[in-house]
């Protein structure tokens, strides 16, 4: 069984539809990502996934339930989601803002227990934020700020984790870092994770699950990536001519673009 | 392992199941003014044209003064003091929810227009019926809400997004001012000075009847803006992010809201349109805290201290003349919206 899955997704927002017919399980345990080109809905996938965009039909399963008979702190509870952005309120300190993490967990009466207290550090303790705790947020870098939000959906304690594009405004040294960070919370804390890449090879080689969709068309293949990932699918999904070679790191795909086909200057540009 | 590190700061109290943490700035701060409201309101009472002691206030306030000092502190400072703290926390709240909401300094009730809506409602009832002082209280509130309504319909694409709420509020204010302007060059001249003069927002004779009005006002509506309080520091960080942490944020908004609307409209109909309060109070409390959460308790605190000092200000300086208190915030309220236009510009060309 599975805890997340969706059935016949309908997305649209108010009268444009984005995609149509999806159908999608997120395996357990599994660091699953979304890949396609812009506008291919894979977003609005994961919002809908996170129960942030209402589908227009179909519906979202967590644990065999609809996702919206829940009440919204019940499933704050099973599911993280880590936005594309997120404001940080002016003058909180790291410390604080992974603490709002335990806000499902809480009550009018119980705001602070120990055990949100010992959560919170653990939290911080795995995103390597602790010694941060009295910082502004304000004062750190991209990756520091990035590695602090992801504490404080951990600081959550779900099992599933929706990332939406969370390496997107960081350079590549941060982007790495943070998902070896996710790479890590997969293997050794055996979180599910489900993001939205935009790096194909970065997808490639993190995840455990791909799902490639493409505008107008919705899931065009979705597996482990060294079986479904072809210079085909990328071709078709991307439209990219390329070779699909295997990673020297990790053995995982890597996309080579074609070099570049020279076409005659007179051929493209009509002298004067 | 190095040193324990403590993840976060602040005061923690724990007993049996109940558990809280808190800044101790922050409860330093409310202290300092909850005491500083007290100050004033001791001023208030044996202080003016009849000087009393602490003592005779005293007597009067536990049922054993003379019918002197009872008639001076019971039925002339007392109600004008309580109506002051509670129009003071009624706005400073009100102006605190939106500019948490909408993520500027800018909003208040004052500036997008709830205020100048309640001031109309309270003249329609002034010009055409000649009303009460109970009906210009109930037609300012109806006025008040009516404009809220307008105003976050105008608004609302897909949600309630911050700054087009306040640029709409604030068309919709000079719309109403004008309106204003309109229905007292119409009114009879008894009414156009009534008109006007209510128009300014002040404290003068306001007895019982204003303090049960915005007491039961502010009874209802304050603890769930402070329940809600906690749920609006986490809409800061944005929909979505509030939404992952299990805020139902549309409709915690819509609430919000209302109470908003609620508190300003009351203490419109109660005190006039008391300007630049509910703009300068919830900011100066949140200075003064350097908290990161929404703080409405010191907020509110500020509000009661800045209006009742402010009334007891214009009571003695300009005394005998009955300077409303309105203007003297109008006027100290205009030096900080230049400062605080001044200081979000330098912040936006800093980023």
């Amino acid at each position: 069984m599975t805890r997340l899955r969706a059935e016949g997704l309908t997305l649209a927002y108010d009268e444009r539809t984005v995609a149509e017919g999806l159908g999608v399980v997120i395996p357990d345990g599994s660091f699953t990502v979304i890949v396609g080109p812009n506008a291919c809905g894979k977003s609005t996938l994961l919002k809908a996934l996170a129960r942030m965009l209402k589908p227009k039909s179909g519906a979202v399963y967590l644990d065999g339930e609809v996702i919206s008979t829940y009440r919204s702190k019940e499933v704050a509870r099973r599911l993280g989601l880590l936005p594309q952005t997120s404001v940080a309120p002016g003058g909180i300190t790291v410390g604080e803002l992974v603490a709002r993490g335990r806000y499902p967990h809480q009550r009018l009466l119980k705001q602070w227990s120990e055990q949100d207290e010992s959560v919170v550090t653990e939290a911080m303790r795995l995103t390597n934020v602790l010694e941060l705790s009295d910082r502004l947020l304000d004062e750190l870098s991209g990756g520091q700020r990035q590695r602090v939000w992801l504490a404080m959906v951990l600081a959550q304690e779900t099992a599933i984790l929706l990332l939406d594009e969370p390496t997107t405004f960081l350079d590549i040294a941060h982007q790495v870092e943070v998902l070896d960070l996710c790479a890590d919370l997969h293997e050794e804390n055996g979180h599910t994770l489900v993001a939205v890449l935009h790096d194909l090879n970065q997808a490639c080689r993190y995840a455990t699950h791909l799902i490639a969709m493409k505008p107008g068309e919705g899931i065009v293949a979705q597996g482990d990536p060294s079986e479904i990932v072809t210079a085909e699918l990328v071709e078709d999904v991307f439209g990219l001519p390329c070779r699909v070679v295997p990673d020297p790191e990790t053995g995982t795909p890597l996309i080579v673009p074609l070099k570049r086909q020279r076409v005659p200057v007179a051929e493209t540009l009509t002298a004067r | 392992m190095s040193a324990p590190v403590k993840a976060v700061r602040g005061r923690v109290v724990r007993t049996g199941q109940v558990s809280f943490r808190f800044a101790e700035r922050t409860v330093l701060v409310s202290l300092v003014l909850l005491v500083a409201v007290v100050g004033i309101g001791l001023v208030t009472l044996t202080s003016g044209d009849f000087e009393l002691t602490v003592a005779e206030v005293t007597k009067s306030l536990i049922g054993r003064g003379d019918g002197a000092s009872d008639f001076i502190v019971l039925t002339l400072r007392l109600p004008r003091l309580v109506t002051g703290i509670l129009v003071g926390a009624a706005l400073a709240v009100s102006g605190g929810i939106l500019q948490s909401l909408s993520g500027n300094p800018l909003a208040s009730p004052d500036i997008i227009g709830f205020t100048q809506g309640a001031a109309t409602g309270a003249i329609l009832v002034i010009v055409l019926v000649d009303g009460s002082m109970v009906q210009i209280g109930a037609g300012a509130l109806v006025g008040g809400v009516a404009t809220a309504v307008v105003v976050y319909l105008l608004a609302f694409k897909r949600g309630v997004q911050g700054f087009r709420l306040i640029l709409i509020g604030i068309g919709i204010s000079f719309i109403m001012l004008s309106l204003n302007k309109y229905l007292v060059t119409r009114a009879s001249l008894t009414d156009a000075i009534a008109a006007q003069a209510w128009q300014v927002g002040g404290l003068n004779g306001r007895g019982w009847d204003h303090v049960r009005v915005v007491g039961l006002a502010v009874a209802v509506l304050l603890p769930p803006a402070l329940y809600l309080g906690r749920r609006l520091a986490l809409m800061e960080m944005g929909d979505a992010t509030a939404k992952g942490l299990g805020v139902d944020s549309e409709r915690t908004r819509l609430a919000l809201i209302a109470i908003s609307v609620g508190l300003a409209a009351v203490a419109t109909a109660a005190a006039g349109p008391v300007s630049f309060l509910a703009l300068a109070a919830p900011q100066l409390a949140r200075r003064l805290t350097r908290s990161s959460g929404v703080g409405l308790v010191p907020a509110a605190l500020m509000g009661a201290l800045l209006l009742t000092a402010g009334d007891l200000a214009v009571q003695r300086l300009f005394s005998p003349a009955q300077l409303p208190v309105g203007i003297a915030t109008g006027a100290i309220g205009g030096l900080y919206l230049i400062w605080l236009l001044g200081y979000e510009w330098r912040r936006g060309i800093a980023r």
